[in-house]
């Protein structure tokens, strides 16, 4: 039956939000083009993900064997052959995550399934499918039309749409043996490494100033650490600031980061990327000081200030000092 | 360990005020600066530390026009030996497959032993073409490295996975690991530096020398049939503080208060 093939994220025993973001996703594109939702779901044993899965599409079609417990690229690639022979779907989704980034190019090539990452949308219309997409760092959107083929493979943004965990739905439940294959795997999973945090919990603050691209060079740093500092904030920054090492990864904010919501999210210099949008957007109050009318940080931010942050900070320091 | 490199130059946006073109298909790059895309250059600089370490040669390749050629004399003067242009004449409108068979086409014969590319780029950010490339040379590959570390005839990968979370994976070689940013501080390249090696032969390739065919890249190679860009629709949007910058610090720091309880 045609469909949507939604592979199910999992790890350390957990399913990952993307999943639920997904199964939302493809319930709504099945339902205006009446196709069925296949969620896949590739597993060493049994974890309890069967009951979170059953009311959320068609068919769960579950694959078990000890080579798919942690992600490998090769594995995971022969069991989803095995489904998209069971059920010949239309659309295979996948998360554009550490997974999927790493998965989809492969799987394309193995299926000659031409695949379009990094969604933010997806249409599926006579067979003809859309894509919306985000390039230049989030500066421009972008609408696809891909060319006519009898099936795509499509990964979808995390944090784009919002999860669902009852559909009201019952899936049947099809196993399918995991294929034999003697070629000696040329990747192989080691081990996790969760890193160890020794700094402080930027999640324990009521604000957070951030700081961003713009902080031009670590000499700058001081300079907001005592502005934060004046109002009781912890400094924490965006991708870039942490991978120059001007302030320790655990302070840094997004998706590979850590998510906050504090009362009050200060962000200085820092476009807003989705990864970091992912890390902040549900702080309570959002504020922005970017030189940039543009940045995507204005989006999603509450108060904005177009300026350079060096301007505002000593003025704005001034006052709070002046008022506390 | 010989090394190749597949590097590309990007469009400088981080602080552009950007127009779109004509045909709205694309941003208009005229007036851009172009630069090595942020990921190549960590690799660039990953694959230096792994020759200082254990020894061998590295090949940068590019494909793109003749401006390209300065972000290979920039991998040249970080510690790159040799460097490969692929000419972009025929490729232009290339999805990241087409891009792919460009580079596979250039690499296939070269003698390495590990491959490195960036884990995306900043302009379009597929995030394909290193992966694609592993499949098409049938080499083991592992995106999204933030640690490399080679064992007699095995790389041991860090990946970057989510919410602080590595995992360690082992690669048998030859193989392709794409590079995320932060794995390393890279270098400094100065202006002499570069003049250090401009006499260097940058070795030139077009469709013809790598036996491709006109409609297996391009547009007509593409998986894209027709493409629109914008700029991004704008949620609720932020209220912009204007007026003095007193002003706006007044209103700063009435909002502060307010909000955050101090």
């Amino acid at each position: 039956m045609p469909g949507i093939l939604v592979l199910v994220e999992g790890r350390k025993g957990e399913l990952r939000d993307i999943s639920f973001e997904m199964l939302n996703l493809a319930n709504r594109i099945a339902k205006q083009e009446d196709l069925s939702v296949h969620a896949l779901l590739l597993e060493s044993e049994e974890k309890g993900f069967l009951d979170k899965l059953i009311s959320l599409c068609n068919k769960i079609i579950k694959i078990s064997a000890p080579s798919l417990r942690d992600y490998s690229p090769e594995p995971y690639i022969k069991a989803i052959i095995s489904a998209v022979e069971a059920v010949s779907p239309d659309i295979i989704m996948i998360g554009h995550t550490s997974l999927g980034m790493d998965l989809g190019p492969a799987l394309s090539e193995a299926l000659s399934i031409p695949l379009i990452t990094d969604c933010i949308d997806v249409r599926f219309k006579d067979n003809r499918l859309y894509a919306s997409r985000q390039i230049y760092g989030g500066k421009i959107h972008s609408e696809l039309l891909i060319k006519a083929h009898n099936k795509y493979i499509v990964t979808i943004r995390p944090g784009t749409f919002e999860p669902v965990y009852e559909l009201g739905m019952s899936a049947d439940i099809m196993e399918i043996q995991m294929p034999e294959w003697d070629v000696p795997a040329k990747r192989r999973f080691l081990e996790y490494i969760e890193e160890r945090i020794d700094d402080i919990d930027i999640n324990s603050a009521d604000i957070l100033v951030s700081i961003g691209r713009g902080i031009g060079k670590p000499e700058n740093i001081p300079v907001v650490q005592r502005f934060a500092d004046e109002i009781g904030a912890l400094l924490s920054c965006s991708r870039p600031v942490a991978d120059k090492g001007w302030l320790p990864k655990s302070r840094q904010v997004g998706t590979s980061g850590k998510i906050v919501k504090p009362k009050i999210y200060i962000a200085l210099g820092i476009s807003g990327a989705f990864q970091h949008q992912v890390g902040m957007k549900n702080s309570k109050t959002i504020i922005a000081v970017n030189k940039d009318p543009k940045a995507p940080i204005f989006n999603i931010a509450h108060y904005g200030v177009v300026a350079d942050m060096f301007q505002v900070l000593p003025v704005l320091e001034e006052k709070l000092k002046k008022d506390a | 360990m010989n090394i190749v490199v597949c590097i590309k130059q990007v469009p400088d946006v981080t602080e552009a005020d950007l127009k779109i073109n004509k045909d709205g298909d694309d941003i208009v790059k005229d007036d851009l600066e172009m630069v090595i895309n942020e990921w190549d250059n960590y690799a660039v600089e990953e694959a230096v530390r792994i020759k200082e370490r254990h020894g061998g040669k590295i090949i940068v390749v590019t494909l793109g026009d003749e401006d390209s050629e300065d972000i290979l004399r920039r991998a040249l003067a970080m510690g790159a030996d040799e460097a490969i242009r692929i000419d972009e004449e025929g490729f232009e409108g290339s999805d990241a497959k087409g891009i792919s068979l460009a580079l596979y086409h250039a690499i296939r014969d070269l003698d390495f032993d590990l491959i490195l590319t960036g884990a995306q780029s900043s302009d379009v950010a597929w995030g394909q073409v290193g992966v694609l490339l592993a499949q098409m040379l049938n080499i083991p590959y592992a995106t999204l490295a933030m640690g490399i570390e080679i064992r007699e005839e095995k790389a041991v990968v860090k990946r970057e996975l989510e919410s602080n979370m590595f995992e360690r994976v082992e690669l048998s070689l030859p193989a392709l690991i794409t590079i995320q940013t932060g794995i390393n501080e890279p270098r400094y390249v100065s202006i002499m530096g570069i003049r250090r090696v401009r006499r260097l032969k940058i070795e030139e390739k077009d469709m013809d020398d790598l036996e491709i065919s006109q409609d297996s890249v391009g547009s007509s190679g593409s998986i894209i049939e027709s493409k629109r860009v914008s700029f991004p629709l704008e949620g609720e949007g932020a209220e912009i503080l204007t007026g003095s910058m007193d002003e706006i610090c007044e209103r700063l720091t009435q909002i502060i208060r307010e909000k955050g309880g101090m």
